[in-house]
């Protein structure tokens, strides 16, 4: 393989799970490409389907749900049908991914150091007094002070973001090439979060990882992400170099977001929201999922709008707000 | 009243009525013993202790009918077991705490309970606080049913009416937790919350798992219960736009202790502890601009062996000899306005004690 492509390509990935009460499209045609050494910064609704995506690249949708069309590609690798071992041993070595809630990824009974040294171990053989030496240096790396102290812990005696920081240090332990981080910094103070940031960009830098940064914080998006996507009901609606998303948004979702940050509201006054409710992705209404709430939607809305490219750019909408071609820089 | 205390609370003024919530150099310990590989190391001699937290170390605070008082610090500092200590979930170790005026842990217990059911706490992890075997409808509308509030007729309309204002679709009641994203789940934490009533909230990190439209829109609900209903709020949070947009007062804390407490704008306008100006540089903005992150500057101190002095000291800029020996107390430094560091002026009427 001399033509280096991308590191992880996603290709017309669908997600669903199927519940007694429907069909439900949580991941529904989502593609996207990752070079080495990039962020993608995955942003979007809550229940927008951006943690299964997230669990479908590792490979860990449990019935109801399943993968049921698309492609990943790890290296040119395809990961969809790959049995569980296969999958097993690419997680944790080739591909991490730090759960929004932390205790997905700590077991509540087992010591720190325990949990640490077996992640280690489990791809790699070293010895216990390297693999524990290597846990030790990784929770000093996330900013926890104390390290033999709290080795020899247990999971709740740990306050909400020194279990988040403990969740980042195993999915770095074993150096990871892809890292999918899900909300990993919502319960730190932005000293510690610069801290955190600090060493994803280094990981991303020096070892050329890639990284997907799924969260609500627009402002760490803005600072670390390359490259954006924005998520709603199960779709990415726009996807960008972050600069062009953030400053020219095409999609109207994407304009209703940015128009709620609180710093762009008058202090104390009511904050602007997008009206509405998000549609239940059971029961997903015909044409644009937008639709409903959207201030532009016309009777050409009434159509499924597709994904326009152009530049590096892309907007699903009929009617953006800012014409693709024209903002995309090179 | 100490001057400490005094710093806090909003200087007495006779027109207010007593707090609704009031903390007096509350303070909570862990202590995890000594464990058997300890016990063995120390037959030969290794000298292993048990550990000591002080999560919460003498923290007053007090909190005005309809206030909003934001509480922000490092992370692991004691914001999330501050509030536990302030709704009753957790014993403290020292210190006071009053409802209404009234000593909450020398309340008979039927009036305790009665106490505690108006003080409610949405807690920081939603997926451990939710039991994972029961449905939404029953998660959020057991409560109500059980203290009478609605009968079990009524309680599937309840639910409903409960979601909806969270922005979750009611036709999802039946789903058990699993089934939900995390930011829905969180919102299944708040409706439980709010489905009870409250007076007063403690709210821990609780719109850190929502994007913004729905976190605007659950801050706006936050806005209008205090409105119509004078609801109190408690408010954790690292993200310090939320807390300047909704908080009347702010207080920051640095490893179990108030570092700063003052109005919000006077406080973001012009912080004075070295720990909050830390902050205040470290937020980012919306606008796209590339940042190189930085490390934190020198030690963090561990909440397991803090160091002597001014907590802060490891990591503080301005550190003196005096920063490393002696804890700085809170001190006034202008009306309603106090901080715990050597290099700050008190002001002309205000003491250090
Ligand atoms: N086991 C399940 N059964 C049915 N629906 C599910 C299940 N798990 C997730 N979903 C639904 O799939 C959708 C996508 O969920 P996902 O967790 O990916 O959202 P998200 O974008 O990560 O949201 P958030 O920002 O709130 O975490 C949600 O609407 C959720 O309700
Ligand atoms: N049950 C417990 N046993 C032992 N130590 C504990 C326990 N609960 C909390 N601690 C310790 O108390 C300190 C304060 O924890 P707390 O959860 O209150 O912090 P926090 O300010 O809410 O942090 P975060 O912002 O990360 O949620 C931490 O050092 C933590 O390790
Ligand atoms: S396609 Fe139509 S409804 Fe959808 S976002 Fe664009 S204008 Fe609005
Ligand atoms: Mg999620
Ligand atoms: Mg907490």
């Amino acid at each position: 393989m001399s033509a280096p492509g991308p590191l992880l390509e996603v290709a017309g990935l669908r997600t669903h799970f199927f519940t007694r009460s429907g069909v439900v499209k949580a991941v529904d045609d989502v593609s996207f490409a990752l070079a080495r050494g990039e962020v993608l910064g995955l942003v979007g609704e809550s229940g927008s389907g951006k943690s299964i995506t997230g669990y479908s690249i590792m490979g860990l949708v449990d019935p109801p749900g399943r993968i049921v069309a698309g492609s990943i590609r790890l290296s040119g690798r395809e990961l969809v049908g790959l049995g569980h071992e296969e999958m097993r041993r690419l997680r944790g070595n080739r591909m991490a991914m730090v759960f929004q809630d932390p205790m997905m990824t700590l077991n509540p009974v087992m010591r720190i150091d325990r949990q640490m040294t077996e992640t280690i171990r489990a791809h790699e053989r070293v010895s216990a007094a390297a693999a524990r030496a290597r846990a030790r240096a990784a929770l000093v790396a996330v900013g926890i002070p104390s390290p033999d102290e709290r080795l020899a812990s247990y999971p709740h005696q740990f306050s909400g973001g020194m279990r988040q920081r403990v969740a980042i240090a195993i999915a770095l332990l074993n150096r990871p090439d892809v890292v999918i981080a899900d909300e990993p910094t919502t319960a730190l103070d932005v000293t510690i979060q610069g801290q955190i940031l600090h060493e994803m960009q280094k990981l991303t830098r020096d070892a050329g990882a890639a990284l997907i940064w799924i969260t609500h914080d627009l402002s760490v998006v803005a600072g670390l992400a390359d490259r954006i996507a924005v998520m709603y009901a199960g779709r990415i609606v726009e996807h960008g170099r972050c600069a062009d998303v953030l400053s020219q948004p095409a999609h109207p979702y994407t304009r209703g977001l940015l128009d709620s940050v609180p710093s762009r509201n008058p202090r104390g006054a009511r904050l602007r929201q997008i009206p509405g409710m998000t549609p239940s992705l059971a029961a997903l209404p015909e044409g644009c999922a937008f639709r409903e709430r959207c201030p532009r939607a016309g009777p050409a809305c009434a159509q499924a709008p597709a994904m326009q490219e152009s530049g590096g750019r892309g907007v699903r909408c009929h009617d953006p707000l800012a014409a693709v071609a024209a903002t995309a820089g090179p | 009243m100490s001057a400490a205390s005094a710093g806090v609370a909003p200087r007495a003024d006779p027109a207010r009525a007593a707090p609704l919530v009031e903390l007096r150099s509350i303070s909570r310990r862990f202590v995890k013993p000594v464990d058997v590989a300890g016990r063995i190391a120390n037959a030969f001699g290794a000298g292993v202790r048990e550990e000591v937290v002080h999560a919460v170390d003498r923290v007053s605070i007090a909190v005005q009918p309809g206030e909003v008082v934001g509480l922000v610090g490092e992370s692991g500092c004691g914001k999330s077991t501050l509030g536990r200590l302030a709704v009753g979930l957790l014993a403290p170790t020292g210190g006071e705490r009053m409802w209404r005026g009234e000593a909450l842990d020398a309340m008979p217990r039927e009036r305790r309970r009665a106490a505690q059911l108006r003080m409610q706490m949405i807690f920081q992890d939603p997926y451990a606080s939710l039991n994972p075997r029961m449905r939404v409808v029953d998660i959020v509308g057991e409560a109500p049913v059980v203290h009478g509030m609605i009968t079990p007729r009524q309680k599937v309309e309840y639910v409903g009416l409960q979601l909806n204002r969270v922005g979750l679709d009611p036709t999802l009641m039946r789903r058990f937790p699993h089934q939900f994203s995390g930011g829905q789940r969180a919102r299944i934490g708040i409706a439980r919350a709010l489905a009870v009533k409250p007076e007063f909230l403690v709210c821990d990190e609780s719109v850190a798992a929502l994007d913004v439209s729905i976190q605007a829109q659950v801050l706006n609900l936050f806005m209008d219960l205090r409105a119509a209903l004078d609801l109190t709020y408690l408010f954790i949070s690292h993200d310090l736009g939320v807390v300047r947009h909704i908080s009347d007062r702010v207080v920051i804390m640095y490893l179990g202790r108030v570092v700063e407490s003052g109005p919000t704008e006077a406080l973001f306008g012009d912080p004075a502890h070295p720990y909050t100006r830390a902050l205040l540089a470290g937020v980012g903005s919306v606008e796209p601009r590339k940042r190189s992150f930085a490390p934190v500057r020198g030690e963090i101190p561990s909440p397991l062996a803090p160091p002597p002095g001014c907590h802060f000291h490891p990591r503080c800029p301005h550190a003196v000899a005096r920063c490393r020996e002696e804890a700085p107390v809170l001190t006034e430094i202008a009306p309603g306005r106090a901080a715990a560091c050597w290099l700050v002026e008190p002001s002309p009427g205000g003491r250090r004690s």
